[in-house]
């Protein structure tokens, strides 16, 4: 049964019993460290890390086997296009967690706030807080002692002053590297490994720049600004949206880097390089869901 | 085609290994598939316990058995294990089993990430079981887990509750895209996307529902997380959130969750209700259509959950309308069914009794939500003993029956081996007769004002409520029986035939029972009519 035309169904393996013990760790762990915060001597943080530990070698081992697997020839094109379609609803299914976010924000603005400030006469939040007033950003929550809002916001400032704004050379480094990738992949294709090589350095420095930046902005928010997770929902949805984002940027560019490294090493060739491809499909994925954020979070 | 097994191979690449490593490390589509259905029926038992402790402590009105905060608990497992841990995890074990050998693959698409998809199971539940011998005692907010109740009055478990959907949710988003890669990448020459067996087309739209509403579920404990611990005020109105959007989030995955939960059984009642009148399915294209359509509108109608949390009238006109209209092609699909059994030959062995059970049942399910989608009578109904009929209407003798049905349906196919018609039968007609007699009246006492989630009830409700939990006692011992069926079919079963049902029409019946550990390693050439689709 080994015609060219036929699908490799791997005989056994051991990675994903691995793998599961490995997210039994994690639950094990993630619970009892978050549920432990604040205590004094606490060590659940061991599990937390021998579960990621777990996770990441398993990981390493599994990627390791499919590229020594399809270097072997035991690939075939209609199991590429497995990949192909596996990559693509994996990237759907970011896009709805996103998504989730982008709901919560929109709901907020669009009925909970303007609602707590009383507008349609709905009495009763005005009666639990008479004094709050209606604003995007919520700079003074309603319940202020408890959630003390914000100093100041993100907002974009006017357009003179764009240069001083940490997003605008955010937004000018993710759209760039998505250019850049664009480039490196099309270099691959022609032979070019040079370039490509030279095209993915650029990404991956420009993704990491973002995620330097990102930071910044985050010890400006809690150093300067009073902006932090408890400052009410306006902090709230910054920071997890921004947050996630910020992640998955990361989670992008460690795949990237990978790619490189891998790159460097002599992988991909013109017309084998699924590896890459699908990196470059979620950094343009990230691409896209932070100019959504950067609109609905900084801009409007 | 390597149709020529016996069952016993050693060659090393054809047969399964030997032992618990075969179980662990397998990645069979038949074993995972086997793995799945075994799991499921496991939870059956233990979230179904749950449920005889509901109902004797609802035996008579007070409080006699259980404490106030157990039943609380009890009821939130009940939920939570038999949506996540039997229902969704016996289609995902239905359609491993069944879509390779419907469309003609040797496989599913990624079988490791299949078997990942799997084991994350036992280990989400296992974790969720051990809550009850925590601090604090297990999850107790309702399986919907509405803040705040969730949130600022959650015990301490919250936290692995948290973690443990989490992985729940990775597990249905990679088992999807395992599903969906097959059908779309893995169909034998000649089976178009139309020509595709009803099973495989509910199951394509049911992993693309699970692939867009399980990261939402995920986003929404996430932010339950970060209220907890974090200080971010997501659903606390004090810092300008609210707690009514958790229910519009929850809803939003929770409504096309609703219908992952039942799209796999019309696949599979269109396939048994088909062999059993020995005619087609009448109205194919409608019936695919008509699944399309109800997943579409699934993402549309969620806040008819919400009817009575407050919403401006013009919301409430549109999740009223929107609600109403998925009668339209859900009624589609009932006439299609009794088109298919008008004029046919019909027999009633016990898969056909199951999915005419399920037929008549499911539409009293629905007939009952069309009511509650009336928002003005749904003030009356929220929250009562109605609704409580109404979903497990659509859930019990809904879901569970088609799982039944499919069960003995393809169990010759998948052991070799003949159930016994009379036990089967004779499971069959304790379950019709005791699913009723738990579940109507709840709509009787419901309309009269019983509240769902109270371990106590006012004197009046007394009898029906004695005659409910009757019901569910001989329910909950009939499926003992079922177990029993299925294992005296494994152990001492008559051989069955490869064809097994005279009407069957498709793929998998083409091939021996038990089909070989694997099957079209060549895919069958359906354009030169090798088999028929």
């Amino acid at each position: 049964m080994s015609s060219d035309s036929s699908y490799y169904v791997p005989e056994s393996s051991k990675l994903p019993i691995f793998m599961a013990f490995g997210l039994l760790l994690f639950v094990l762990g993630a619970g009892s460290t978050i549920n432990d915060l604040g205590k004094e001597s606490s060590n659940s943080y061991i599990l937390l890390m021998t579960s990621f530990a777990v996770i990441w070698g398993v990981m390493f081992v599994w990627f390791s086997n499919v590229i020594n697997e399809n270097n072997k020839g035991m690939y075939s094109d209609q199991l590429n296009q497995s990949f192909v379609w596996g990559m693509a609803w994996f990237i759907f299914s970011e896009v709805m967690f996103f998504f989730a976010f982008f709901l919560a924000l929109g709901y907020v603005r669009m009925f909970s706030v303007p609602w707590l400030g009383g507008e349609g006469e709905k009495a009763i939040t005005n009666i639990l807080w008479p004094a709050f007033e209606a604003t995007w950003p919520v700079m003074v929550t309603p319940d202020n002692e408890t959630f003390p809002g914000a100093e100041k916001n993100m907002n974009m400032p006017g357009i003179t002053k764009l240069h001083t704004w940490l997003p605008f050379w955010n937004t000018l480094c993710l759209v760039t590297s998505s250019g850049t990738i664009a480039l490196a992949e099309a270099a691959l294709k022609k032979g070019k490994r040079a370039a490509f090589k030279s095209w993915m350095v650029v990404t991956i420095s420009l993704g990491f720049i973002f995620v330097f930046l990102q930071g910044l902005e985050y010890y400006e928010a809690y150093a300067h600004m009073g902006l932090t997770l408890g400052a009410g929902i306006y902090g709230t949805t910054f920071f997890l949206l921004t947050g996630f984002h910020g992640f998955h940027v990361c989670l992008g560019a460690i795949i990237l880097t990978i790619m490189t490294i891998r790159g460097f090493g002599g992988a991909f060739s013109e017309h084998d390089h699924f590896g890459l491809a699908a990196g470059s499909w979620y950094w343009h994925f990230v691409d896209v869901v932070w100019i959504l954020l950067v609109l609905v979070v900084y801009v409007f | 085609m390597s149709a020529v097994i016996e069952g016993h191979h050693d060659d090393h690449h054809h047969g399964p290994a030997k032992g618990i490593t075969r179980w662990l490390y397998t990645t069979n589509h038949k074993d995972i598939g086997s793995l799945y259905l075994w799991f499921s029926f496991i939870m059956l038992f233990i979230g179904g316990a749950m449920a005889m402790v509901i109902r004797a402590e609802l035996f008579e009105p007070g409080s006699q058995i259980v404490s106030p905060e157990f039943y609380n608990q009890m009821v939130t497992n009940h939920g939570l294990i038999m949506v996540f841990g039997v229902i969704m995890p016996a289609f995902v074990g239905l359609a491993n089993w069944l879509i390779p050998m419907q469309i003609g693959a040797p496989d599913m698409a990624l079988p490791r990430l299949n078997n990942l998809s799997f084991w994350i199971l036992p280990a989400a539940f296992g974790v969720l079981l051990a809550t009850f011998f925590m601090e604090g005692g297990a999850p107790n907010f309702g399986w919907t887990f509405y803040a705040p109740l969730s949130t600022e009055y959650a015990p301490p478990t919250v936290t692995y509750f948290i973690f443990a959907v989490h992985i729940m949710g990775a597990s249905s988003i990679m088992g999807s895209i395992n599903v969906i890669t097959t059908i779309l990448n893995m169909r034998a020459p000649g089976m178009t996307l139309m020509k595709m067996p009803l099973f495989v087309w509910s199951w394509l739209i049911t992993a693309y529902l699970l692939i867009a509403v399980m990261p939402v579920l995920a986003g929404a404990v996430t932010m339950m997380l970060m209220d907890i611990h974090f200080g971010t005020s997501f659903f606390k109105a004090g810092g300008g959130g609210d707690p009514v959007l958790f229910q519009h989030i929850f809803w939003f995955f929770g409504h096309p969750e609703v219908y992952i939960m039942i799209l796999p059984a019309f696949g599979i009642v269109s396939h048994i209700i088909e062999t059993f009148s020995r005619k087609p399915i009448f109205g194919y294209d409608s019936m695919v259509y008509a699944i399309a359509s109800i997943a579409l509108l699934s993402f549309v109608v969620w806040a008819h959950h919400m009817f009575t949390v407050g919403m401006p009238i013009a919301g409430e006109l549109f999740f009223m309308y929107s609600t109403m209209l998925i009668a339209i092609p859900t009624g589609v699909k009932v006439f299609n069914w009794l088109s298919t059994m008008f004029k046919g030959s019909l027999t009633f062995e016990t898969p056909m009794l199951f999915a005419i059970a399920f037929v008549a049942l499911f539409t009293i399910g629905g007939l009952s939500g069309l009511m509650l989608a009336i928002a003005p009578a749904d003030f009356q109904y929220h929250d009562t003993y109605f609704v409580v009929a109404h979903f497990h209407y659509v859930l019990v003798p809904g879901a569970l029956f088609s799982i039944i049905a499919a069960v003995y349906y393809w169990l010759p196919k998948w052991t070799g081996y003949m159930y016994d018609e009379f036990m089967g039968k004779t499971h069959f007609w304790l379950s019709f007769v005791s699913v009723n007699l738990t579940f109507f009246p709840m709509h009787f006492v419901g309309l009269a004002g019983m509240p769902r989630r109270i371990p106590d009830y006012a004197m009046q409700f007394a009898d029906y409520n004695m005659i409910v939990s009757v019901g569910a006692f001989l329910f909950g011992l009939s499926q003992l029986l079922f177990l029993y069926v299925v294992l005296k079919a494994i152990f001492y079963g008559k051989k069955a035939t490869g064809q097994v049902w005279e009407g069957a029409q498709g793929l998998e019946w083409t091939l021996d029972s038990p089909p070989a550990y694997h099957t079209f390693e060549t895919p069958p050439n359906l354009e030169a009519g090798e088999a028929k689709g």
